[in-house]
């Protein structure tokens, strides 16, 4: 259990910018300055602009529900009009699906998944910050449509095909949403192939896959989904865009083409889709109910295997979301099975939850009340889930608020609680001081009461007939009281949601006269805990060797004779003391940013005018040879898989992670 | 890829010291084409299911002037063989040697998208528009994104050529070509798919 002091063996190179070559900027050379964040490749303040972002995102989608809920308060109101509620809810649903879920999560892998695994960075550092800028510049394109489309996509979040056509939607809302989503898109794919490479080859040693935290798998299975979803909708919205700016005859029936080519290509990415925003979650409290139980996963390898599992399955649900759509008996009793089918891999999770807290010495902190949150809520979500199975049901529930009430009890319950939790459980790893735990609470218990009450009525209202997306409804229905006990109930979550902010706010303000957390201020299991907190930019001193599965666990504690747990080490012992200086990292780059301004710029040149793609092309291949062209001997570490031409894979200073040998290492 | 507890270590060559013991470069290329297995996926089930709703209209399969498209796709198949003498060039430090035959594979990728042009310029002529009908959408869809991944594949070589003339393209950096040879292999193999299952099943 020997701490690790001496340095490790990397070759450092200083002072290497006397000339300046072809292709490289002025780059910043250490600090906190904007252009340090601009330029940065640091996996961890990468993910750290990822999770800003998204919190922002999560607010313009959290105003866009509040006014849907205002619209829907009471029976005929003209709050909005029918084109504006349609725009409303569409922009609704993508902003917290690609600009909230999604980039959340990937805050989390990108912050965690190196640390977890005992890497010093992402197997291609540049290409992470591109991921980061290219989303960010698709996630502000889709929203300038308010101001230069005419207004937002107003054919719901899978816009069906023909509404989706320019007869039907002739603003240029679903330009902005089909190139919107390409440039979010790419960078998605990009962020997956870094983030899988990463975990397949960048383990520290012993760090096999099966002694990884449940949290990597599930991001490594997630990472998996985003990578062979999102090649599917690039194909439909290719054909969206070329149907919508060519005039090609992909989606118009009177030329005898087939709508529900768009739906199978749509829900072939958009079942997985599912899983992309529900497994980060799974993963995180896969890490929290544990830390809380002081009770290893009950099950991990059953843990690790039904995520797998959902990977697998989740491709061949996707029918289920058109049994209405006259699929044909045979396809709706297959997919009705198999939808049935992968309720088996996630009870078995619920069942592992339950388990791992089953004679634990739990403590409800405000990350364990978020768990257990997650895990009911999402029970509850999957029960209904399961009542879409059966088809016959389905066919009464399609296009009712039930539906509503499933997807916002999986994604919100099962993802965004899920999501919180992994807040307040690592924002003392990521900011070096405690989020108030009193005042966490409170944010809890306004989030689940706030969502209980405004998804809730929902299955009533569904069941009662109330049809989706429609943006008034008729007194006498019996739809008066519970849409207004849901509107009551979404005001409770965007205060929940405001509350939140402000126990950031504060609980900044306050660390001033708190005691530092510590590296381990849970008593934890897994490897970033073993870092001090804020994690140094290097992250490990010396990379550990692994020896087991909780691995940062088992160098605090042993057993004794009568295998009862014992302390063997103190967190001030075991952890490492992040003074290592002589740890050589990737250079900043500005060329992510470049290219990430570049790609909008081809963007409104498809929609506007053509010329504005010229420009925009040019500036984003010039900044791929830019990139290219970086010095290799700056130790800049990423790669282009899309410009292959680099050749300097053999310094790459994150690989040091994987492949140094620590000799030193102690038992 | 190694589940063993110790860091699986090539040995052979230099120091790509990984847990898979494939450079991350390369996983990341292969990754990346598997991607793309699904990306062309998606174009080919739409052009197959596409193929026969003409509209009344000219279909791709009424005007597919299959001996031309085979010598194109002849080239382009033998485009992979120089590909991969230009690695094995490179591998044995010849470095002139491989800079003529990326130039080649270069210039076979020219000439088939040169091919690609005349035939879709033909196909216009006879009637058949990216707008004309479903089928003529899918059919130019499709074949126009293969034509774009050649393209790029044949601007990848291009940089790989001028690299080497600059001489910084040497027998250390063959993973380099390697790599890119993945990516233009991929492209061929999915070529064989389109000329099989597009140009020579005919539509019943």
């Amino acid at each position: 259990m020997a701490i690790i002091e001496q340095p490790l063996a990397i070759e450092t190179s200083e002072a290497q910018l006397a000339e300046r070559p072809l292709g490289s900027l002025t780059r910043p050379q250490g600090g906190n300055g904007w252009r340090d964040w601009l330029s940065s490749v640091d996996h961890k303040r990468i993910g750290i602009m990822y999770g800003v972002a998204a919190m922002f995102f999560f607010l313009v989608g959290g105003a866009e529900a509040l006014l849907i809920r205002t619209q829907l308060a009471f029976p005929e109101q003209g709050f909005l009009s029918a084109q504006i509620y349609n725009e409303i809810y569409t922009m609704h649903g993508l902003t917290m699906v690609f600009l909230f879920v999604m980039p959340l999560a990937a805050a989390f892998a990108n912050y965690l998944i190196p640390l977890q695994i005992g890497a010093r960075d992402v197997a291609f550092p540049r290409l992470n910050a591109l991921s980061f800028w290219v989303w960010l510049s698709g996630a502000v394109f889709i929203n300038s449509s308010w101001l230069l489309g005419g207004g937002g996509a107003d054919c719901g979040w899978f816009c069906y095909s023909p509404n989706s056509g320019v007869t039907f939607s002739p603003t240029h809302g679903v330009d902005f949403y089909a190139v919107g989503l390409l440039i979010i898109g790419t960078a998605s794919i990009v962020s997956s192939l870094n983030l899988i490479v990463t975990v397949l080859n960048m383990r520290a040693p012993g760090m096999s896959l099966f002694r990884m935290p449940v949290l990597t798998w599930m991001l490594l299975v997630t990472q998996f989904l985003l990578a062979f979803a999102l090649p599917v909708i690039v194909v439909a919205l290719f054909l969206l865009l070329f149907d919508r700016v060519f005039d090609s005859q992909f989606f118009d029936p009177d030329a005898g083409a087939d709508p529900l080519l768009w739906q199978h290509l749509f829900w072939i990415f958009g079942h997985p889709e599912v899983y992309i925003i529900i497994l980060p979650s799974f993963g995180i409290i896969s890490e929290i109910i544990p830390t809380f139980s002081r009770k290893p996963i009950f099950g991990y390898s059953f843990m690790v295997f039904s995520g797998i599992a959902i990977g697998f399955m989740g491709w061949g649900v996707w029918a289920h979301h058109m049994f209405v759509s006259g699929i044909g008996p045979i396809s709706v009793a297959a997919f009705s099975l198999s939808t049935m089918f992968i309720a088996v891999p996630t009870g078995v999770k619920i069942l592992n939850w339950l388990a791992t807290m089953w004679g634990g010495k739990i403590k409800f902190t405000t990350a364990m009340l978020f768990s257990v949150g997650t895990v009911a809520m999402f029970t509850i979500g999957g029960l209904s889930g399961v009542t879409h199975a059966l088809a016959p049901a389905d066919t009464q529930q399609t296009d009712t608020y039930y539906i509503v009430a499933h997807f916002h009890y999986v994604i919100f319950g099962g993802g965004v609680l899920g999501l919180m939790g992994g807040a307040y459980f690592w924002w003392p790893k990521i900011f070096g001081h405690m989020l108030n735990e009193r005042r966490g609470k409170i944010h809890f218990w306004l989030m689940i009461i706030g969502m209980n009450l405004t998804f809730g009525p929902m299955h009533v209202l569904g069941l009662q007939g109330m049809s989706r997306r429609i943006d008034t409804y008729s007194a006498g229905f019996g739809f008066d009281l519970w849409n207004l006990v849901a509107t009551i109930g979404a005001y409770t979550i965007g205060l929940g949601v405001c509350y939140f902010l402000y126990n950031a706010w504060v609980s900044k303000r306050e660390a001033k006269h708190l005691p530092a957390p510590g590296p381990d201020p849970w008593d934890a299991r897994s490897l970033e805990w073993m870092v001090p907190s804020p994690t140094p930019e290097h992250n490990f001193d010396v990379i550990p060797t692994v020896e087991s599965q909780d691995e940062w666990w088992y160098r605090k504690y042993g057993y004794d004779d009568n295998h009862k747990v014992v302390r063997i080490a103190t967190v001030e012992e075991a952890a490492q003391k992040g003074d290592a200086d002589d740890v050589h990292l990737p250079s900043p780059s500005f060329w992510p940013l470049v290219i990430a301004v570049g790609m909008p710029l081809i963007g409104y040149g498809v929609i506007f005018n053509l010329w504005l793609c010229v420009i925009g092309g040019i500036l984003v291949a010039g900044s791929i040879y830019a990139w290219v062209l970086e010095p290799v001997d700056d130790p800049d570490a990423g790669h282009g898989h899309d410009d292959h031409h680099d050749d300097d894979g053999g310094d790459d200073p994150a690989m040091v992670g994987a492949g140094a040998t620590d000799e030193g290492e102690g038992s | 890829m190694t589940t063993t507890s110790t860091v699986a270590v090539d040995t052979h060559h230099d120091a790509h010291q990984t847990n898979t013991g494939i450079s991350n470069n390369k996983l990341a290329m292969w990754l990346f084409l598997g991607t793309e297995c699904l990306l062309f996926g998606g174009l080919i089930s739409t052009y197959l299911l596409y193929k026969t709703r003409g509209n009344g209209d000219v279909l791709p399969t009424d005007i597919f002037d299959i001996p031309f498209t085979s010598v194109s796709s002849f080239v382009l198949l033998m485009s992979s063989l120089t590909m991969v003498l230009a690695l094995s060039a490179l591998n044995r430090g010849e470095v002139e040697r491989s800079r003529a035959w990326l130039l080649t594979t270069a210039m076979l990728g020219g000439v088939f998208v040169g091919g690609q042009v005349y035939e879709f310029t033909t196909f216009v002529r006879e009637g058949m528009g990216f707008t004309t009908n479903p089928a003529s959408s899918a059919f130019y869809t499709l074949t126009g994104f293969h034509g774009v991944h050649v393209s790029l594949g044949i601007l990848m070589l291009m940089s790989l050529v001028v690299a080497s003339v600059q001489g910084k393209l040497k027998a250390e950096n063959a993973e380099t070509v390697e790599i890119i040879g993945l990516y233009w292999h991929f492209v061929d193999i999915v070529w064989i798919f389109i000329f099989t299952v597009i140009y020579l099943i005919p539509a019943e």
